[in-house]
């Protein structure tokens, strides 16, 4: 299924965690915010939120700033 | 004298400079500066995680919790709506309901806009948030966010990154005696003299950024700023002597 992170398109198999796709790209569930269709999904349901085709996420995490 | 700690909503912390994270060279070269700046609230600001490759170190690796509060921020947003979804997302990491909210008018200026900047800190105040806003030196824009709700107005000393100290005291003055939320003087400081000014004219703290990380010695630059904030606080706290036209000698004029 197409699922878009970050605005890239991406393909994972039907059924992937939030959980899952984060650990595909490495990240550390700790240091993370994620939207999913414009809805934040707190981080105690990461494991339990199942994408679905077409979905966008957007994954922010705290970089360098002033 | 000893001085209270600086309260800014339920928070209270005795170091009264503020500092950012921004362009450091390196991820050891900012823990250190950090550490000789004495501050104990930091800023960072949120981004899009990378997908392109594999993440390295994070930011939050190199920053102790136990030791710093972190102050997200919603810099690079343009409009009010961006400004919020950013701090809803800041806050999401778990950290505090602390924001430095901005909203930007201008790419080349970054001067905030003031319209923008009000709305969201509307809406971010009915929502929980502890906002610490940052807006131009004009008394009537900060006056309106201190009735919104900021816990702090943190009036720009002059441009973002620019390092040209506090251009206009005189309106820092009038936001100082207008308005009854802690003034933080927030960005424009370009050495340790810029902080001392902000501190005796009687803000609360000084936030900065580049002043520290783009110095040579970012380092020594930031134990520098730390002095700076202390003494000109002192100095605040002393009262300082009126400015007079005329000499007044020191030494006995008479019984040579």
């Amino acid at each position: 299924m197409q699922i878009t992170v970050n605005g890239e398109n991406k393909e994972f198999s039907t059924g992937t965690s939030l959980s899952e796709l984060l650990k595909s790209f490495d990240f550390d569930e700790r240091y993370v915010a994620v939207e999913l269709n414009r809805k934040i999904v707190p981080r105690v349901q990461f494991s339990e939120k199942l994408l679905v085709e077409n979905d966008t996420l957007e994954i922010v995490t705290f970089v360098g700033g002033g | 004298m000893t001085d209270t700690v600086l309260k800014l909503g339920k928070y209270e912390f005795k170091s009264r400079l503020f500092v950012g994270t921004g362009k450091y060279q390196t991820l050891d070269l900012m823990k250190e500066a950090l550490e000789a700046s004495g501050a104990e609230v930091i800023t960072v600001a949120v981004r899009r995680a990378n997908i392109g490759c594999k993440p390295g170190e994070s930011l939050l690796d190199y920053i102790d919790k136990d030791k710093y509060t972190i102050l997200p921020n919603t810099a690079g947003c343009y409009s009010a709506d961006e400004a919020v979804r950013t701090a809803f997302l800041a806050r999401e990491m778990g950290i505090s309901d602390l924001i430095k909210l901005e909203v930007l008018g201008d790419k080349n200026t970054l001067l905030p806009d003031p319209v923008g900047t009000l709305e969201a800190t509307e809406t971010l105040v009915k929502e929980g948030f502890t906002v610490l806003v940052y807006t131009s030196d004009d008394p009537i824009i900060a006056k309106r966010l201190e009735d919104a709700g900021a816990t702090s107005v943190m009036p720009a000393g002059a441009p973002i990154g620019s390092g040209q100290g506090i251009l206009n005291p005189n309106n820092i003055r009038i936001i100082l005696e207008t308005l009854s939320v802690p003034i933080i003087v927030d960005a424009g400081v370009g050495t340790a003299s810029d902080v001392t000014a902000a501190m005796e004219l009687g803000c609360v703290g000084v936030l900065l950024n580049t002043g520290i990380a783009g110095a040579k010695d970012p380092v020594q630059m930031a134990k520098a700023m730390k002095l700076a904030c202390e003494s000109g606080r002192l100095a605040y706290l002393s009262g300082r002597i009126p400015k007079k036209l005329y000499a007044n000698a020191s030494s006995p004029l008479k019984d040579f």
